[in-house]
């Protein structure tokens, strides 16, 4: 008899296919959160995987903060009319205008934690009752502890100590009306495995995952892709640095990471070579306080 | 490269988080900032080094408390392995979260403290290890330093604990004797504390320890979860059904049956993707085509003709209880197996399993939280149930609160009823 052995990105990749095929059969409207980062575009892969030849049993949907990396939305564009699959885009800013909310000013400024409003302003507007996001429990604790399949109230709320329990490969998605289930497929990935699945895959990323050159503040000790967004202070030094992102979230709140990597054999070798996690590293929102990752969750963020 | 997927069960007492902690630091799975944060909090052990234990320390509604909520899940790998640690909590009143965290994992990491040996709760954890049906425990020894690195200790607590493990499902059970805390046996060997000791460290034995076999590749199935018709001019008879090959093999040309209709047909194709392969096997996620056009839905399961699997409403099974409100006879709930979802009705309770003793307790009239029970339940419709011995991706179901929905209840099958 022949081995049959299943290579760890294999069982990794099986395992998220069966979470993605379990929210087409248990919901009736659900949708893909995608932001443009690598691991939304790996979960593109994976409902690629899931569902071809057939169409993908969800839309896209993007919640634009409008601080986005303009490289990300080309890429993001171009990849929906590649696959002729949906792609549904909100903007924070009309959230700001109509619900008259207030931005965040000052040197952490960041419309990260409006990105929440819209998020359930979607869910609202097209009755989603389960969203899929590329949430990964290696990433932060608070994250480490999620289920899979994450039951928010009407609010978007995370309640830790109500999660249910989730046992073998069995995915509770039952719901109330106005309750929404968030569902992670690739919760059990690390930042390692997504690198050497989209390898593997040879997925095509936006280029600001490779190096470049870039302006930057330096901010904290960290390197701010210089835009129109970033709130400056007169004393901020702007320096031209070989750079790549580890994640792609907003311009106001992902930082870069010098870099000589100009290919995913490159990314790998330096993520080997990293001292700090991706978080630590890239993201300024989680650094101001312990809990930042808990609170916003509890609040409704992915 | 492929996954091992481990439970560590123990109080904060017995050096679990010191172990874990141990583990990640010794492979290098700890980033600077991580360490920082730890440094930055002042909370150091009494040697002015970093506490491995706060490595795992969990969310602010915890330490709050002062409680451990779930199952948190930790990631390490090695060049061998990726390895997936659920810790769970250890108290009895965790029971829950052990069950939760076991229900995937292949190996359980129980530890003793050296210098108490065989406890109450070194029973408990090995005994939810073998009711959930895990093929390889460790018992690791740990506090070896605190005992002088003694081998008589050591030897006596194995004594002690294979005369209870008698008792044990378990398929393969493995001693180390180790100090967390000083690291010796966790990834590096111990030959200048405990020269006597010839096995492999912590680390090794985690590396080496066989799962691919874990899988059964014997019973064939796969229940559909989704039906792909695109209805495309290119494709516009093309009917995938989507699903999970949870054990067995399926192949082009296989013979099968549809249940629980029990309509035969024959592998058209699998494939993933688009692609074409040769064959599909546990854990893969496939589409399989048939030659016939067979009327199959989400919750049917495509087994092949050979094999043996009956439709049945009644069973028995080991119930964990995972909700406040206490379990009684006659109630009403919703079953979920695989992709199907019932409605069911517990009918009786035969006894309660003390997880302390293994003992059967007669004339129990509820389930509590945290109790395992064995139980008489009538389904609603036809479920395709293996036996949870006999293969542990279809024995296992849940339970859910008709109103609430929440998830209350765990079950495994004993006993089916045709």
């Amino acid at each position: 008899m022949t081995k049959r052995y299943l290579d760890y990105l294999d069982q990794l990749e099986a395992e998220a296919i069966h979470i993605m095929r379990e929210v087409a059969g248990q919901f009736e409207k659900p949708a893909l959160l995608f932001s443009g980062g690598k691991d939304s575009i790996t979960l593109v892969r994976l409902a690629e995987k899931a569902f071809r030849p057939g169409k993908f049993p969800f839309p896209l949907v993007h919640i634009d903060t409008g601080h986005n990396f303009p490289e990300a939305i080309r890429y993001r564009d171009e990849l929906a009319e590649r696959l002729g699959e949906k792609l549904i885009v909100r903007n924070v800013e009309d959230t700001i205008k109509r619900k008259s909310l207030s931005e965040p000013k000052g040197r952490y400024a960041s419309r990260n934690a409006l990105q929440t409003h819209t998020l359930l302003e979607t869910i609202e507007e097209f009755g989603f009752d389960a969203c899929i996001g590329g949430a990964r429990r290696d990433e932060e604790k608070a994250r480490a502890k999620e289920r899979i399949f994450s039951v928010r109230d009407e609010f978007g709320q995370w309640d830790p100590k109500r999660q249910r329990p989730e046992l073998w490969n069995i995915y509770n998605g039952r719901v109330h009306k106005g309750e929404n289930v968030r569902v992670f497929p690739i919760s059990n990935w690390t930042e390692l495995d997504v690198w050497n699945y989209i390898k593997r895959e040879e997925i095509e990323l936006p280029n600001i995952y490779y190096t470049h050159e870039r302006e930057c503040l330096v901010r904290d000790g960290k390197l701010m892709a210089w835009s129109d967004f970033i709130f400056q202070e007169p004393d901020d030094v702007v320096v031209k640095k070989q750079v790549r992102f580890r994640t792609v979230g907003d311009m106001t709140c992902t930082a870069a990471v010098e870099s000589i990597a100009h290919d995913i054999d490159g990314v790998i070798a330096e993520i080997l070579e990293s001292k700090i996690s991706e978080r630590g590293a890239t993201r300024i929102d989680d650094k101001l306080s312990e809990t930042a990752m808990e609170d916003r969750k509890k609040g409704g963020y992915f | 490269m492929d996954i091992l997927r481990f439970i560590t069960a123990g109080n904060v007492d017995d050096g679990k988080s010191t172990l874990i902690g141990r583990l990640l630091y010794d492979t290098k799975q700890i980033f600077a900032d991580q360490l920082e944060a730890i440094e930055s909090s002042g909370r150091m052990n009494e040697d002015g080094q970093v506490d491995l234990s706060l490595l795992t320390d969990g969310l602010k509604a915890e330490r709050e408390q002062g409680i451990t909520i779930d199952v948190a899940y930790k990631y390490f790998s090695t060049e061998r392995r990726k390895f997936i640690i659920a810790d769970a909590p250890g108290h009895i009143q965790y029971t829950r979260n052990m069950v939760t965290g076991a229900s995937n994992s292949n190996l359980s990491i129980i530890l003793v403290d050296a210098r108490k040996g065989v406890q109450e709760q070194t029973r408990r954890h090995s005994i939810i290890s073998s009711l959930l049906g895990i093929p390889h425990l460790v018992i690791c020894i740990n506090k070896m330093d605190l005992v002088g690195y003694d081998e008589q200790v050591y030897n006596q607590i194995v004594e002690d604990y294979k005369q209870f493990a008698r008792k044990l499902r378990a398929k393969e059970i493995t001693f180390i004797p180790v100090s967390a805390l000083k690291g010796d046996n966790i990834v590096e060997g111990s030959e200048l504390t405990m020269p006597w000791y010839k096995g492999p460290s912590l680390l090794e034995h985690l590396e080496q320890v066989p799962v691919s076999q874990d899988f059964n590749l014997e019973d064939a199935r796969f229940p559909v979860q989704y039906v792909i018709r695109p209805l495309t001019a290119e494709h516009h008879d093309y009917r995938g059904y989507a699903g999970k090959v949870i054990s067995g093999t399926y192949k082009a040309g296989d013979k099968v049956t549809v249940q629980p209709s029990g309509q035969t047909s024959t592998i058209k194709s699998v494939e993933l993707g688009g692609q074409v392969l040769e064959e599909a096997f546990a854990p893969m996620s496939v589409v399989l085509q048939l030659e016939d056009d067979v009327d199959i839905s989400r919750g049917d399961m495509i087994v092949k003709a050979a094999d043996n699997l009956e439709v049945a409403q009644e069973f028995e099974a080991e119930v964990c209880w995972m909700h406040n409100k206490a379990l009684k006879p006659g109630a009403k709930l919703l079953l979920r197996h695989n992709s199907t979802e019932t409605r069911c009705v517990v009918r009786n309770i035969d006894y309660k399993i003390d997880i302390n003793t293994l003992d059967y307790l007669e004339d129990v009239d509820q389930i509590q939280l945290n109790d395992i029970c064995r139980v008489q339940i009538k389904a609603a419709s036809p479920l395709l149930l293996d036996k949870y011995a006999d293969n542990r991706s279809n024995g296992g179901f849940i339970l859910v609160d008709e109103t609430s929905f929440a998830t209350v209840g765990a079950g495994m099958v004993a006993e089916i009823e045709y």
